[in-house]
């Protein structure tokens, strides 16, 4: 059995799930239960300023029948009296010693950190998370991504904690920036012990199409809210990416953003992520999710023979490479299984509208045809393929050649000049634009129009019967 | 004992008819509809024969646009609820869904279309009218299916339309001949004022056109006659003891159910004589009525049946049996059916040819012939130049729909021996348009 408990910089969990500073932590009775139910830790809702809220907080975005692949929040951080969350944390504590409780803080001047942070640890709290990331309502005050977002502050503001703190301090990052290792760096220099990545993404996730408000509506207002949820893993990944493969970061890495299951807390885990935090999925599915996500992970790294954690964190830095690392001798194309194939000819669209015209259609059949040689690998027909291993990308070179786009500019060997003959896609076969026009267009048209093109195609024919189509 | 109990009043009937079919709600619809691959040349489509945008449809209701989809359905055929209600989906667009060959559910593309007209309806959208008028006007004979597109599509293109119908409703089979699990009259019904309202031709009920008088009066007040008589009665077997009481035709009982619902007589023991959907339409209709025993009686092989595998297979869930390679010879009874006599059969190179010896008598008090229906020869014989094939279908124009007499056009089952609902509908717009090239090729 492997084990699951980790020592994040210093906090001890029994396992690398801990739900994120956010409504689902907004008490002690949400805490305990998410403790009772499985999860490791917890990041307690922010505690600091005293706040106001408005009514009506959340939006979702929604995909066809799935409902809230992505979520938005205008709530600001905990409005609850800072010596009840105090009291609830040491309470909290006493029931779980194993477990993490992490005090996420935001306050403004350095007197006000230094009270809270004495304040926090003297709960008995196991770590504290400072939250630099909220991106709506707070940073107008100067706090939450107003600070994430200017490297120095942060530095200064960890500097302050640091002085009193005696339980590990992690650095809550905003994605609301161009790089996301800045902040990451000046908290490595303001003293941390390490980061967390990512807080919401600045958003609006919907515009109501009859009020003509942005949601969530407040009285028929509304503004800007901070994004999450699995749309958001893409962006997360990349960030937890970037601060783990930096050398002048090297922290330990909370990895937040888009997490529902086992699958997606792997992914953060190979990234770099040494325990991850979740909130929307909590907020969607209830802390039963945790069931699931342990017992995903325990399988994965059993099948895998991870014995710890440790032995995964950061196993995919090595394979994330800067583009111009990649192996321009590498050449797959398209394969179609034409036993699975079901004939949906979506693969025949996207190429043929979306991609490079590489796909044919057959006489006689809904199966369609790769031309090989217009093929250039980008995956999209395997991607839009609805039958699982229908399309499969097929490595074409023999294995034996690898040049880069640097090892090419280094050689002198790349394309300078925009007609260049080295360029890539030179004497790559593209159709006449004018064979667009009117192309497979009875296909395409509505129930009514097609019927009368079909009859008058019928009566062309019939006027002229040699006539070759 | 019996699946059913007899139904006693309209919620007991309901009950024991309800629909196979049932009105999607929004959540169900949304569900479905996302499940869509949005097929390139989608295989649906060309299933359809009304040639429906059906991705598109099913697109537009996911993005709350059920308006949309209701316009996209009614511009391809104006018989869309009752269609996405009737229609043999299994074998047209929901047995071409690409999903079945992946051994996965097709989408329920008839619910979904009924899910968006039935809004359209109810809500009484304008979403078809009639084209400017052009003071032409064309007559058409028999509010069915063919009938009423081939009234819509005129009134499209600035027709004038009187449509003379012998019975009290529109819809032809729709509302008297299809089995009431399939739509009910109301939904029917519903859809026809919809589309009257919509286009405003007239329809005079109650109206047969029956006489050569009758004919000459419509010859001379229109620019064009359309045909749209369908079928007649079931046609006569030819059987001693066939005029036995509670020996009845399939299409008279399904009428009759469908008009007297609860009210309607059926035996204890009933035989159906036939292996066609209607046979098995009215094997199931019996059941659910009530009858104790239902036998259905082929005289060729199971296999052979020319019915859908999946309207046996209603048949037989509501307890229909069958009873294979039999011929009957004779009603037996005394002034009432007692029993059927039949001879047992066997497929000698296709010919289907009786055991001697092997007659039997299989008791029961209801025959219920589904043998075909008649065509409406008598009144055919009244149109001049009016040229039959030689199984009775009016000889017409594929593409035009026009017959041999140059002003009369035809659609529907009078045309094509006997069809779908969507059959009629889509073929009938097809004629509307031959109408109106054919009104407009001298001007």
């Amino acid at each position: 059995m492997p084990d699951l408990s980790i020592n994040f910089a210093g906090i001890k969990s029994p396992n690398p799930f801990w739900l994120a500073s956010a409504p689902p932590t907004n008490s002690g009775y949400q805490v305990m239960k998410a403790f009772d139910a499985g999860w490791g830790g917890a990041v307690w809702k922010t505690l600091g300023v005293p706040v106001v809220n408005v009514s009506s907080r959340y939006g979702g975005v929604n995909y066809r029948d799935k409902r809230m692949v992505g979520f938005n929040n205008i709530e600001l951080i905990s409005d609850r009296p800072l010596s009840d969350n105090l009291r609830e944390i040491e309470e909290v504590k006493k029931r779980f010693p194993n477990h993490a409780v992490i005090a996420s803080l935001m306050v403004q001047s350095r007197q006000e950190w230094h009270d809270i942070v004495r304040d926090v640890q003297n709960a008995g709290s196991d770590g504290i998370e400072l939250n630099f990331g909220c991106p709506h309502g707070m940073c107008e005050r100067g706090m939450g991504s107003a600070v994430g977002q200017e490297p120095e502050v942060l530095q200064t503001i960890v500097e302050w904690v640091m002085e009193v703190a005696k339980i590990p301090v992690i650095v809550k990052l905003t994605p609301n920036i161009s790089d996301i290792t800045e902040p990451a760096m000046a908290a490595r220099r303001g003293g941390a012990d390490a980061i967390s990545l990512i807080n919401t993404i600045q958003s609006i996730v919907g515009v109501d199409l009859d009020l003509f408000a942005p949601y969530p509506i407040v009285d028929g207002k509304g503004s800007n809210g901070g994004y999450c949820g699995p749309a958001v893993k893409p962006i997360a990944l990349n960030m937890v990416k970037n601060c783990a493969q930096h050398p002048d970061v090297q922290l330990p890495i909370s990895g937040i953003g888009g997490i529902e299951n086992w699958r997606d807390a792997v992914e953060h885990i190979l990234l770099g992520a040494s325990s991850v935090q979740v909130c929307t999925a909590a907020m969607h599915f209830g802390f039963g999710i945790i069931r699931e996500m342990t017992s995903g992970l325990e399988q994965y790294m059993t099948e895998k023979g991870f014995h710890t954690i440790y032995d995964m964190v950061g196993k995919a830095l090595p394979n994330v490479k800067h583009w111009e690392d990649l192996n321009l001798k590498y050449k797959v194309t398209a394969d179609i299984n034409e036993e699975k194939c079901i004939g949906c000819q979506l693969c025949y669209t996207a190429c043929e509208d979306g991609a490079h015209q590489a796909i044919r259609l057959q006489e006689g059949s809904r199966t369609p045809v790769i031309i090989e040689e217009n093929c250039v690998g980008c995956n999209l027909c395997s991607l839009v393929c609805p039958v699982e291993d229908c399309i499969t990308m097929e490595r074409r070179d023999d294995g034996t050649e690898h040049l880069t786009w640097k090892e090419r500019t280094e050689a002198g060997t790349i394309p300078t000049e925009f007609n260049d003959e080295r360029a890539g896609g030179r004497h790559h076969w593209v159709p006449e634009p004018a064979a667009a026009l009117g192309k497979e267009k009875h296909k395409t048209l509505p129930g009514k129009a097609r019927q009368y093109a079909a009859a008058d195609a019928a009566a062309l024919e019939e006027a002229s019967p040699t006539r070759a189509d | 004992m019996a699946e059913y109990q007899t139904p006693t009043s309209e919620p007991e009937f309901h009950a024991n008819f309800a629909q196979i079919k049932p009105r999607m709600n929004s959540s169900e619809a949304l569900f479905e509809s996302s499940r869509c691959l949005f097929c390139f040349d989608a295989p649906c489509i060309k299933a359809c024969p009304s040639g429906i945008d059906i991705p598109q449809f099913i697109r537009q209701i996911n993005t709350g646009n059920t308006t949309g989809a209701a316009r996209t359905i009614y511009e391809a055929n104006y018989f869309g609820n009752a269609c996405g209600k009737v229609c043999p989906t299994e074998v047209l667009c929901e047995g071409a869904c690409v999903y079945n060959l992946q051994d996965v559910k097709p989408i329920e593309i008839g619910r979904l279309q009924s899910f968006a007209t039935r809004e359209a309806i109810e809500q009484n959208k304008p979403l078809m009218g009639p084209g400017t008028p052009n003071g032409r006007k064309v007559a058409v004979i028999g509010a069915g299916p063919a009938g009423i597109s081939a009234a819509c599509e005129l009134r499209s293109l600035g027709y004038e339309v009187d449509v003379f119908e012998a019975k009290s409703q529109p819809s032809g089979l729709t509302v008297y001949g299809v089995a009431p699990y399939k739509i009910t009259n109301e939904e029917v019904l519903a859809e026809m004022a919809y589309l009257e309202g919509q286009f405003g031709f007239r329809v005079q009920y109650n109206q047969p056109i029956a006489s050569r008088r009758e004919l000459e009066a419509l010859e001379e007040s229109y620019d064009a006659i359309f045909l749209g008589v369908g079928l007649g009665q079931t046609n006569a077997l030819l059987l001693p003891g066939e005029e036995r009481a509670n020996c009845v035709g399939a299409v008279e009982f399904i009428e009759q159910l469908r008009m007297q619902h609860h009210r309607t007589a059926v035996g204890r023991k009933v035989i159906v004589l036939g292996g066609g959907n209607t046979a098995m339409d009215a094997a199931s209709e019996s059941a659910r009525m009530g009858a104790e025993d239902v036998i259905l009686a082929y005289r060729r092989g199971k296999e052979e049946m020319g019915a859908y595998d999946f309207e046996y297979d209603l048949a037989k869930g509501v307890g229909v049996k069958g009873l294979f390679n039999v011929a009957p010879v004779e009603i037996v009874g005394n002034g009432k059916v007692e029993g059927v006599k039949f001879i047992r059969t066997a497929t000698v190179n296709g010919q289907v040819q009786a055991v001697p010896g092997s007659e039997f008598v299989e008791a029961c008090d209801m025959v219920i012939k589904a043998t075909g229906q008649a065509k409406q020869t008598q009144l055919l014989s009244l149109i001049p130049g009016l040229q039959l094939d030689n199984k009775g279908r009016i000889v017409a124009d594929e593409r035009t729909g026009q017959t041999t007499n140059p002003k009369y056009f035809t659609s529907g089952d009078a045309r094509n021996g006997g069809a779908e609902v969507v059959n009629a509908s889509a073929e009938a717009k097809a004629t509307a348009r031959g109408i109106h090239a054919f009104l407009n090729a001298g001007l």
